[in-house]
């Protein structure tokens, strides 16, 4: 399946903080036919350094999307049943308006003149660009991690126009551990004198800042379990006994590469913007408490979590579902064993497929009774 | 219908549920039993099953399940959040047989409760002609295996209902597939109560 990631371009759009970005574009890729009735979308949102093109192959990449294993005919996101949305957020760098897009204003990039973004302000553009596609009401948004966020504010900011969300490996807030973990990656790109305050597009990036954040992250998507099985100890055959600080286990290697490979297709200032964005969320802000933010919501819920998965762990999953509970909202959970950590949802993917494909039918069944 | 998912009770607790009433089911399995009331009694379904792959596979059926165990499964629910609350073949297996019960009361209307015949007379007939702890077809276990920790006959469980001033609205005993009248204690091999 060949795509093309198009653009949505919009008026503006009035920040959380009072901000107005004006004008701002909007990069979505689409799978799968919208039904006559319009009941059949689902918007698929992506995790913190994700981008729109999510199922298929890029016809400008020649890549697959980042969850070609789940999007797709027979997949857990049956393009042979369902109208598939994916688009790059707010702050990205991978098509929708961010801090390295021009400022109409001055010509110039934003930079760390960007206003500041909220999880709720991502979803407020998401909702823009499904009201821009003709459709009321989706039958479900789904994603992991910083998508899982999304999907949560949409039912709370939302509610009548969901039917359902799908919430994996996510939380309804973050614990001061993953506060920590993006602390020392946006450090990591402020101590790069070629960060510049931000103010870096005309010359060298941060390269080592950013690519050095990446490896932290990398670290934390996956489990102590998986590294072992992946990288073991095993290393290069060296000739001296003298200290080598050149990569000499194949987990350096791996976690040196995968930092140079991210400097290359994403922004340190979107780094900075979507890790705030991430930490400050919290699905209760506006709410005396948690279970107040999901007063009046009648979507359905599905919450999945992953047993290695230390970033973010079971118990965060379980608070939204006990939360949910209390309130007597319509929710499903399951923990599903895996060893591959946060990266479970886009790597380990059978069984989290058998509980999407179930879930959405259900859902989708009962929205045609409804509409009987 | 005489069975249901190969379940006698099954059939019982169909017929009892009224429809487009909400259901809670404690210990739900793979979802069967609520499935088939979903689809046809349209109920407001929700299920809690402590075994992992068992959630999976209810999740997969489109019922709304989650994984936890009975206490934390009726601990978050709010007052009267159901009609009925369902209870079946377990009830020997819980610690705190009692609390189990008037917690379903708390969060149902009614509660529905299913359980082998501890009274029937296989098994006072194995312990009196073996003199070991009884193993039948409704209690096949080694006394060191069974997940069975408190037995009970239809007698008891009526004596813990008048006790307890619980109110028995409907009371059906099987063997095999068939329905029993008549001695119930001793020729019972599962008892479905519903009380409130």
């Amino acid at each position: 399946m060949l795509v093309s990631t198009e653009i949505a371009r919009f008026d503006g759009i009035t920040l959380d903080s009072g901000a107005r970005i004006e004008p701002l574009d909007v990069a979505y890729e689409t799978y799968g036919t919208l039904n006559a009735d319009r009941s059949n979308a689902i918007l698929v949102v992506h995790a913190f350094t994700g981008d729109a093109h999510a199922a298929g192959i890029s016809q400008e990449t020649g890549k697959p999307g980042w969850w070609d294993n789940s999007i797709g005919p027979a997949k857990a996101f049956d393009t042979n049943q369902y109208f598939v949305i994916c688009s790059n957020i707010l702050g990205g760098c991978q098509g929708t308006t961010g801090p390295a897009s021009i400022n109409p204003a001055t010509g110039k990039p934003w930079g760390m003149s960007f206003p500041a973004v909220t999880v709720r302000d991502m979803v407020r553009l998401q909702k823009m660009l499904v009201d821009s596609l003709g459709i009321r009401q989706l039958l479900a948004v789904a994603g992991g991690s910083m998508g899982g966020m999304q999907a949560l504010e949409w039912a709370v900011s939302f509610p009548e126009h969901v039917r359902s969300v799908i919430v994996i490996a996510s939380t309804a807030r973050h614990s001061p551990q993953q506060i920590a973990f993006n602390e020392v990656g946006r450090q990591s790109i402020m101590a790069d004198p070629d960060w510049n305050g931000g103010d870096y597009y005309d010359g060298a990036v941060p390269a080592r800042g950013l690519s050095v954040a990446r490896m932290v992250g990398h670290i934390t998507y996956m489990s102590d379990e998986s590294m072992r099985e992946k990288f073991g100890r095993r290393r290069k055959d060296k000739p001296t006994t003298a200290i080598d600080v050149a990569p000499e286990f194949e987990v350096e290697s791996y976690l040196r590469y995968r930092g140079s490979q991210f400097v290359t297709r994403f922004d340190a200032n979107s780094y900075i913007y979507i890790t705030k964005a991430m930490d400050t969320y919290d699905v209760s802000n506006g709410n005396a408490t948690l279970a107040d933010a999901f007063e009046g919501v009648s979507t359905r819920f599905l919450v999945i979590s992953f047993t290695s998965d230390w970033l973010y762990p079971s118990y965060q999953s379980q608070e939204i579902v006990r939360t949910l509970r209390r309130r007597n909202h319509d929710v499903a959970y399951c923990e599903l064993p895996s060893n591959y950590g946060h990266d479970a949802f886009l790597v380990d993917v059978a069984e989290q497929t058998e509980l999407i494909r179930g879930f959405l039918a259900s859902t989708y069944r009962g929205a045609a009774g409804a509409a009987a | 219908m005489t069975t249901l998912a190969g379940r006698s009770d099954f059939a019982v607790i169909g017929r009892i549920i009224t429809p487009k009433s909400r259901v809670l089911d404690l210990g739900c399995g793979e979802g069967e039993l609520l499935e088939w009331l979903i689809r046809q009694k349209q109920v407001t379904a929700r299920g809690v099953e402590i075994s992992p792959a068992r959630v999976r596979r209810a999740i997969a059926r489109g019922v709304s399940a989650f994984q936890g165990d009975l206490n934390e499964g009726l601990a978050d629910f709010p007052d009267n959040a159901f009609d009925y609350v369902i209870l079946s073949q377990t009830l020997q297996e819980t610690h705190q047989p009692v609390r189990v019960i008037e917690e379903m009361l708390r969060v149902g209307k009614r509660a529905i409760v299913s359980f082998p015949n501890f009274g029937h007379w296989s098994v006072r007939a194995n312990m009196l002609f073996t003199g070991r702890s009884p193993r039948t077809k409704a209690f096949p276990y080694e006394w060191y295996e069974t997940p069975n920790i408190h037995f009970l006959s239809v007698t008891d469980f009526e004596r813990l209902a008048e006790q307890k001033g619980l109110r028995i609205d409907h009371r059906e005993f099987l063997a095999g597939e068939r329905r029993i009248t008549w001695l119930p204690n001793l020729r019972a091999e599962v008892a479905v109560f519903l009380f409130g």
